[in-house]
């Protein structure tokens, strides 16, 4: 392998900052759950959730990119760890979810009786 | 095979088929490592998706994750939701930072730094791992204890104001106890298929009686997501269909609310806590072979990259797991 193993001391603790930042933003939203947030929704999620999965996915692009060091890897490796992962698990919850999402309709409409 | 073997001549990194040939530019072990990753990452992708799944199936009974994870140490009866489990997350992502500190330490050949930062790596993950035990010993316990329908909901019991009530602050103490049986007080094989809960049902509902001001809350969220208080005559009568006292969780049923919550809550954590584990050992022993300096006569220290990896990926999967179970 031709890396450049030059130090990449600063970089580690400037990720470290992100994923702090990001940590705690994300619990101070968690902890006061603004209104306007939590109840708007905007494609079947409200705009709090989407904010949360959006950060989760950004702190995770951090770790495999700079922390597992993806970034130096060749772009066949990277395309061949990342797409599937990507495209099973989104494939997975369209499906997951859909199904979920049926069922509760159909104990709530139905006369079956689950809780009570 | 040629790839596994180590020699002095740091043949680590080669495949079988000479040394200049290295698919997709990884070498055979970190390349495995990246797709064992691949394989895991899909295993707890499937876990997520299923409690996703049950959520979405029961979305308007579903506990509140701030109500349950509200303990924090030393400081009792103060509702923390979320600090605790945001210090867990912290120590996790620290204990990466210094495991890739010693990744970068290893490309440099600095053995006592690698070793230094392999330590630190580890103490983090024992204290990651600490931490999860006491959040379960919290969630085992319980707090309030509540009440199980014959229809197999649950019901939990509130003032007045809103404020959860704990059953010990109503429940009566009525004469007719019964103990649970276990085995060394009966003919054998014969014991409680449960432990007894400290009150009974009549217990609970002779309680209810005595304390007008009690009232029952449902599982049911309301449109602004927070669960549905009863009126007096409707918690007396849901009370009345009241079979079973739950304290605390287990995996039949749990005093948060729906059962495949605690179901989950078990699984999934318990086996990223498993992971935690296993990859804490395995840093030991890597740590061991820094020490006794295996890896300064190979020239490298891909090994260390490995394990790296490996537990990189132990943070990552934490990352979704906060979000899903305590965030959203």
């Amino acid at each position: 392998m031709s890396h450049e193993h030059v130090s990449n001391t600063k970089r580690i603790w400037l990720v470290f900052g992100y994923l702090s930042v990001i940590t705690t933003v994300e619990v101070i939203l968690g902890i006061i759950k603004p209104e306007s947030l939590e109840f708007t929704h905007f494609i079947g999620l409200n705009l709090l959730n989407w904010i949360f999965y959006i950060l989760t996915l950004v702190k995770a692009y951090f770790i495999v990119w700079a922390f597992m060091h993806m970034e130096g890897e060749k772009s066949s490796l990277r395309w061949s760890v990342v797409s599937p992962v990507i495209f099973l698990v989104l494939y997975l919850l369209f499906i997951l979810l859909t199904e979920g999402h049926y069922i509760y309709g159909v104990f709530k409409d139905s006369t079956i009786k689950w809780n009570f | 095979m040629g790839a596994t073997v180590t020699t002095a001549n740091n043949d680590e990194k080669t495949w079988g088929g000479g040394g200049d040939i290295q698919p997709l530019g990884a070498s055979y072990g970190k390349m495995m490592m990246w797709f064992f990753i691949v394989s895991d990452a899909l295993t707890f992708s499937g876990f997520l998706a299923a409690y996703g799944f049950s959520r979405f199936k029961f979305i308007e009974t579903w506990p509140l994750a701030d109500e349950v994870f509200t303990h924090f140490p030393f400081m009792h009866g103060v509702s923390a939701p979320m600090y605790y489990v945001a210090l867990m997350t912290f120590i996790l992502i620290f204990s990466s930072v210094t495991m890739v500190l010693a990744v970068d330490a290893g490309h440099q050949l600095k053995k006592t730094k690698v070793a230094v930062y392999m330590f630190l790596t580890i103490i983090g993950g024992f204290i990651f791992v600490g931490s999860q035990a006491w959040e379960w010993k919290n969630f085992i316990k319980g707090e309030y204890g509540a009440v199980e329908t014959a229809g197999g909901s649950l019901l939990q019991f509130v003032d007045a104001s809103g404020k959860r009530v704990a059953l010990a602050d109503f429940a009566v103490k009525l004469p007719e106890q019964r103990e649970a049986l276990t085995r060394s007080h009966s003919t054998w094989f014969v014991e409680d298929a449960e432990t007894q809960p400290t009150f009974t049902v009549a217990e609970v509902q002779a309680g209810f009686k005595a304390h007008p001001e009690l009232l029952i809350r449902t599982e049911q969220l309301t449109a602004k997501k927070k669960k549905t208080v009863l009126t007096r005559a409707e918690s007396e009568s849901r009370l009345g269909t009241a079979k079973y006292v739950v304290e605390g969780a287990n995996l039949t049923r749990n005093e948060y609310g729906s059962k495949l919550f605690a179901d989950f809550f078990f699984f999934i954590t318990g086996f990223h806590g498993f992971h935690v584990f296993s990859g804490v050992i395995i840093n030991i022993i890597i740590f061991f072979n820094v020490l006794l300096g295996t890896y300064e006569k190979r020239r490298s220290y891909e090994m260390v990259e490995k394990v790296g990896l490996y537990w990189h990926f132990v943070d990552l999967v934490w990352v979704f797991v906060f979000t899903v179970f305590y965030l959203v």
